[in-house]
């Protein structure tokens, strides 16, 4: 009888590019705003960055600060102030927790990079709903408080089929956002420049694909959470230069990772798919968990959701029309339910863990009886575990990691 | 003295300790409240087993823990989750594909667990303790009644009352709603036993045979009875529901030890 000591993480290498990444996107955001030398867009996670940054603007991503806040555990001091002002604690926690930092004035921005005092004020804000209608509501927020433009795509929900119909009416929302977006970044719109700028971001997308598909190989040499730490860029940067430059490298540390047989979980003997959002401030905890447990957690709808490989300079309206539209989580349950199963099968998933997270409906697919289903047709355990993106409060540590060890012990029989 | 092994659940409401010889037959027991220590108590019963059977620690060959405390143990001592071990000690009396419903201090659980004893899925309570010990238990401090006082009561009801809430603070609220309208106590505690079979038969389906177990099954076979009536089954159950965990967790200690 013995007792094993926790395993240590392994770090990638590419960690510590990418933080250097990460903090010239900042620096650059703060010192536009402090001289004004460039106009700033905020714009949700899967909104039309492209468009934004061939107008000339800057691009900062509030859902990415909504996940710091979560990731720095500082979100649960934030949310009863947005809750104060009438956004109630049932919605979604990235938009409480983020309004909520405002009305404090704080950010974790301040103390990840010296210097920064506040977020980047935004000059307009643009969202596409194909996340979920909180993004809508969280921008109009901020439109209100700093007296810009809010401008948005409606997006369509719950399709089995993305048709032609659904890709023109998309395009066209598209379309219609350049007049005002010209006149706020004092730029004309030039085709070439979109073109340019989708091209990156179709290498960056491609580039995010091939990273996570490393996982693919026995033993894998990432985990889905090194995945949320290296999306950033995906996320982020998505249309630049820099972001391809930093997969490129991150690619080639996995590939070398997979050449020298080194797996990102010793021992792994069980391959799990996380299906929902990440619980951003236990992702350490989680990730020492299934290092114990000689678990890997291969792949996830999150982190796949920034695959946009329908991107296409030759057809830039409509292929990021089709791109935005084509997402997991704008589709019918039997879609995702055909994803999942492709997933299954590609990474070799032993078990499906489904994170029901508590403010965050649209990314919770466990609702409406798919964990089942899918148990029933694939034949492989599936889990619910219920949390949330960023209230803590809603997740129980020990109710949830008793849930995961059963689930695996039931996985490996 | 024979090797021996030992089984502790270290639950959220009782630590249950079983210990085992080589035949796999119980040579000492104990049930004690858990308390805030859990590595207190996890030695209190190892202990106090060890002292029942005459033995000590050299002669046990392999340990495993189990329950919220399962960590805690400074012991030498393997660590296997309630869920597992549940389905272990039940399979033991009933070797056969079943569906064990644990009614535990803070969790309940449906497990369902395949003919040859492997665990095939399993549903447990979401991050709210109605349906739990922990529910009845406040519900009997807010009534000023022991748990021994409600179940006899309940014995006594006269018609059926639903209690229509979800929350354990809210049912209260529903109680004293209840009671101004003149609802009896024995129909009050009635209700509130049927509040737990129905958050029970809410966790998944019961289908087959059934095994109860548990703390509450134990002290509440009004529960047990309950729940007979709302599946129409009437559930096994095994001898000392309260220790079907740490049973189980005795029996892995020993097929652990036999693989090693």
């Amino acid at each position: 009888m013995s007792i094993e000591p926790q395993p240590a993480f392994k770090k990638l290498e590419s960690s510590l590019r990418l933080k250097q990444l990460m903090a010239s996107h900042f620096y650059e955001l703060d010192e536009a705003a402090r001289r004004g030398s460039h106009k700033i867009a905020w714009c949700s996670s899967v909104g039309p960055a492209e468009l934004l940054r061939s107008l000339g603007f800057l691009v900062y991503f509030p859902e990415n600060h909504a996940a710091l806040l979560g990731a720095t555990r500082k979100a649960t001091d934030y949310i009863p102030a947005a809750n104060a002002i009438g956004y109630s604690p049932e919605i979604c926690s990235y938009l409480t927790s983020d309004i909520g930092a405002c009305i404090m004035g704080e950010t974790p921005l301040s103390r990840a990079y010296p210097g920064i005092t506040r977020v980047p004020p935004p000059d307009v804000l643009v969202y596409n709903t194909n996340q979920c209608r909180a993004v809508k509501d969280w921008f109009q927020w901020y439109s209100r408080k700093f007296r810009v433009p809010c401008l948005g795509v409606q997006s369509f929900r719950q399709m089995d089929e993305v048709t032609t119909l659904h890709v023109a009416a998309i395009s066209t929302q598209l379309q219609q956002l350049i007049p005002p977006l010209q006149e706020i970044s004092g730029t004309r719109f030039d085709i070439d420049r979109l073109r340019e700028t989708i091209e990156l971001s179709r290498q960056c997308s491609e580039l995010w694909g091939q990273v996570l598909e490393t996982a693919a190989h026995r033993p894998s040499p990432l985990t889905f959470f090194d995945g949320t730490i290296h999306m950033g860029p995906a996320v982020i940067a998505r249309g630049t230069q820099s972001a391809v430059d930093y997969y490129i490298f991150l690619l080639a540390e996995l590939r070398q990772r997979i050449e020298a047989g080194v797996a990102a979980v010793n021992h792994e003997n069980c391959r799990i798919y996380w299906e929902g959002m990440p619980i951003w401030g236990k992702l350490r905890e989680l990730a020492a968990l299934f290092l114990r447990l000689k678990t890997c957690v291969v792949a996830s709808t999150y982190c796949n959701s920034w695959i946009f490989s329908d991107l296409d300079p030759r057809d830039p309206f409509e292929s990021m029309a089709r791109a935005y539209t084509e997402l997991f989580i704008t589709r019918a349950d039997a879609c995702k339910e055909r994803y999942i199963k492709q997933m299954v099968e590609f990474y070799r998933i032993d078990g499906i863990l489904f994170h029901e997270a508590k403010t965050c409906p649209d990314n919770s697919n466990s609702l409406y009886g798919m964990p089942q289903r899918l148990y029933q047709q694939l034949g492989i355990p599936t889990v619910v575990i219920h949390g949330d993106l960023n209230d803590l409060r809603l997740f129980s540590e020990e109710q949830a990691v008793t849930r995961l060890e059963a689930f695996i012990e039931q996985v490996q029989g | 003295m024979s090797e021996l092994y030992l089984g502790i659940d270290l639950g959220a409401s009782a630590t249950k300790a079983v210990l085992l010889d080589s035949r796999r037959q119980i040579v000492a027991r104990t049930v004690v409240a858990t308390g805030l220590d859990f590595t207190r108590v996890g030695q209190e019963v190892l202990e106090a087993v060890l002292r029942q059977a005459g033995a000590d620690m050299e002669h046990i060959r392999c340990a495993v823990a189990t329950g919220y405390g399962r960590k805690n143990v400074h012991f030498p001592c393997l660590s296997k989750t309630e869920i597992s071990c549940h389905g272990r000690g039940a399979y033991h009396y009933f070797p056969e594909a079943i569906t064990v419903v644990d009614i535990g201090g803070q969790d309940t659980k449906i497990i369902r667990l395949g003919p040859d004893g492997r665990l095939l899925d399993f549903q447990m309570n979401r991050k709210c303790a109605a349906g739990t010990g922990a529910f009845l238990e406040e519900m009997a401090r807010r009534l000023d009644l022991s748990l021994s006082e409600l179940e006899q009561l309940a014995g006594q009801s006269q018609q059926d009352v639903k209690l229509g809430s979800y929350c354990t603070v809210f049912t209260f609220t529903e109680i004293l709603a209840l009671s101004r309208r003149g609802i009896a106590v024995p129909d009050l505690v009635k209700a509130i036993f049927n509040a737990i079979v129905q958050r029970v038969t809410e966790l998944g389906v019961l289908s087959g045979k059934i095994v109860a177990t548990g703390g509450v099954v134990a002290y509440n076979p009004t529960v047990a009875n309950l729940l007979a009536n709302r599946i129409g089954v009437d559930p096994l159950i095994p001898p000392e529901p309260q220790l079907i965990g740490a049973l189980g967790a005795a029996l892995f200690a020993f097929e652990e030890a036999e693989h090693a």
